[in-house]
């Protein structure tokens, strides 16, 4: 696993249409040297696990506002599990309580960035779970 | 599990897998190619290139859905887009414009970054094709980088070339220059509700007739100049006189007429015998950039560091020009 560069997708589930967020970590993870597959809008649990298994990412950076992560999340992962996928990580940005980020890290969850994080820590965070690139 | 077996039973983690050895160009890649070569040369590929913002992607969303509906056959995309030259990462997002085609098994998009080639391509999406076209994909189209006037690498490649305009993107001079527009076997007008639609149709239709016909189909296929002779005296029915089309991709507009302009060529291309030539033509692609390669760095390996660096840094204080430097280092 030393070929190729790191492949990220990053996507925006639920029904709000804020993805600023999630277009400035594909930027960062872009500069950082990564393939970014930017999926946009809208996406539910199946078409996001869909393109990871398509585009056989590495990651999945996941951005939440709504509230709904603790139902996304092990969705996700369950998908990409039946997919086959069993390596693929996941992380996430957005608003995400405290009180939550134990049982999303105890899920599989790689990391969770709310508000203010730094870019350079997810690439940097990125860089160290996929160990190469 | 033997990845190949897998893919040639359509297994969909095998082929995503093997797609992505193959475009790191591993071991493991190249294997699976050796294996699975006899498997292909079934598929239809379909090149779709044109300029940033003509609407490749809802062109590629649009015939997808096309295909399955009105064909049943199982589609395949790969879709090109620029790597930086500075970081070598990307943000590949044609993906945004194919929402449609999701949850459909068979359909499958892979998108992949161009990683420093020129001519819209990249240097293994032949490679990743032959996969596509083992794993039993009717049809794989694969849509280029947002092409300027001379990248026309998809041509080579590609059994159909559509080549995307959109009204208001040039004057009837773009239209006459060499270069992207004489690869189009299909000349498709994106965005025909916008005005100018009937300018830019009148250009690229003045294009196509003032280009000599017999000419072209040389241009088009000889790259290594092996024009039959005979194929000069014959008279048009060898000749295929690309069509403009005109369509309005985000509401499917004008999709259906494409599709049936697209299957005339490819009538055309089995009836003249063309599509014969054009894979004989694409494998001598193929094999001659392998040759190259493996020639090239198989010299490398026997030629010390040491004389490269010296000769490189005789030909920066231009004592030795690059000519002799080649001719010495090849005697």
């Amino acid at each position: 696993m030393s070929e190729g560069n790191i492949r990220v997708l990053v996507a925006k589930p639920g029904l709000d249409g804020h993805d600023r967020g999630a277009k400035v970590v594909a930027r960062a993870l872009r500069d950082a040297g990564m393939e970014v597959i930017y999926t946009g809008l809208r996406q539910t649990p199946e078409m996001i696990a869909e393109a990871a298994l398509q585009e056989d990412v590495d990651i999945i950076g996941i951005s939440i506002l709504s509230g709904a992560h603790m139902a996304l999340v092990p969705r996700i992962l369950e998908l990409t599990k039946a997919n086959g996928q069993e390596d693929v990580k996941l992380f996430l940005g957005g608003i995400i309580p405290d009180d939550d980020i134990d049982e999303l890290q105890k899920m599989g969850v790689s990391g969770v960035y709310g508000p203010g994080s730094s870019t350079e820590d997810i690439v940097a965070d990125i860089r160290k779970i996929i160990k190469r690139a | 599990m033997n990845l190949s077996q897998a893919l040639l039973n359509q297994n969909r983690l095998a082929l995503t897998r093997l797609l992505t050895q193959v475009e790191n160009n591993t071991k493991q890649g190249r294997e699976a190619l050796n294996e699975l070569f006899p498997h292909t040369g079934k598929a239809h590929l379909i090149g779709i290139t044109g300029a940033p913002g003509t609407g490749k992607s809802t062109l590629v969303n649009q015939l997808a859905l096309y295909y399955r509906k009105e064909h049943d056959y199982r589609v395949a995309i790969l879709a090109v887009d620029p790597s930086s030259p500075f970081t070598g990462g990307a943000v590949l997002g044609d993906r945004v414009r194919m929402r449609d085609l999701s949850g459909d098994q068979n359909i499958f998009i892979r998108s992949m970054a161009s990683r420093g080639s020129l001519g819209g391509l990249a240097q293994s999406t032949s490679a990743m094709v032959q996969l596509f076209d083992a794993a039993n994909y009717d049809v794989i189209l694969v849509e280029t980088v947002g092409a300027g006037q001379a990248e026309v690498d998809i041509a080579k490649l590609a059994h159909t070339t559509l080549v995307v305009e959109a009204p208001g993107l040039g004057d009837d001079i773009q239209a006459i220059k060499a270069g992207i527009l004489e690869i189009a076997d299909v000349l498709v007008i994106n965005k025909a509700d916008r005005p100018g639609v009937e300018n830019t149709e009148r250009a690229l239709k003045g294009m196509l007739e003032l280009a000599h016909p017999a000419r072209r189909v040389f241009q088009h296929h000889g790259q290594n100049m092996v024009v039959e002779a005979e194929e000069k005296d014959e008279e048009q029915e060898n000749i295929w006189i690309p069509e403009v089309k005109r369509i309005i991709a985000k509401d499917g507009d004008g999709i259906a007429e494409l599709g049936e302009a697209i299957a005339r060529h490819v009538d055309f291309l089995r009836e003249s015998d063309e599509w014969s030539r054009q894979t004989r033509t694409q494998l001598q692609t193929t094999l001659d950039a392998l040759l190259r390669e493996k020639l090239f760095n198989r010299f490398l390996d026997k030629l010390s560091p040491q004389v490269y660096a010296k000769t490189l840094s005789q030909i920066i204080k231009r004592e030795e020009s690059p000519w002799s430097a080649v001719e010495r280092l090849l005697r």
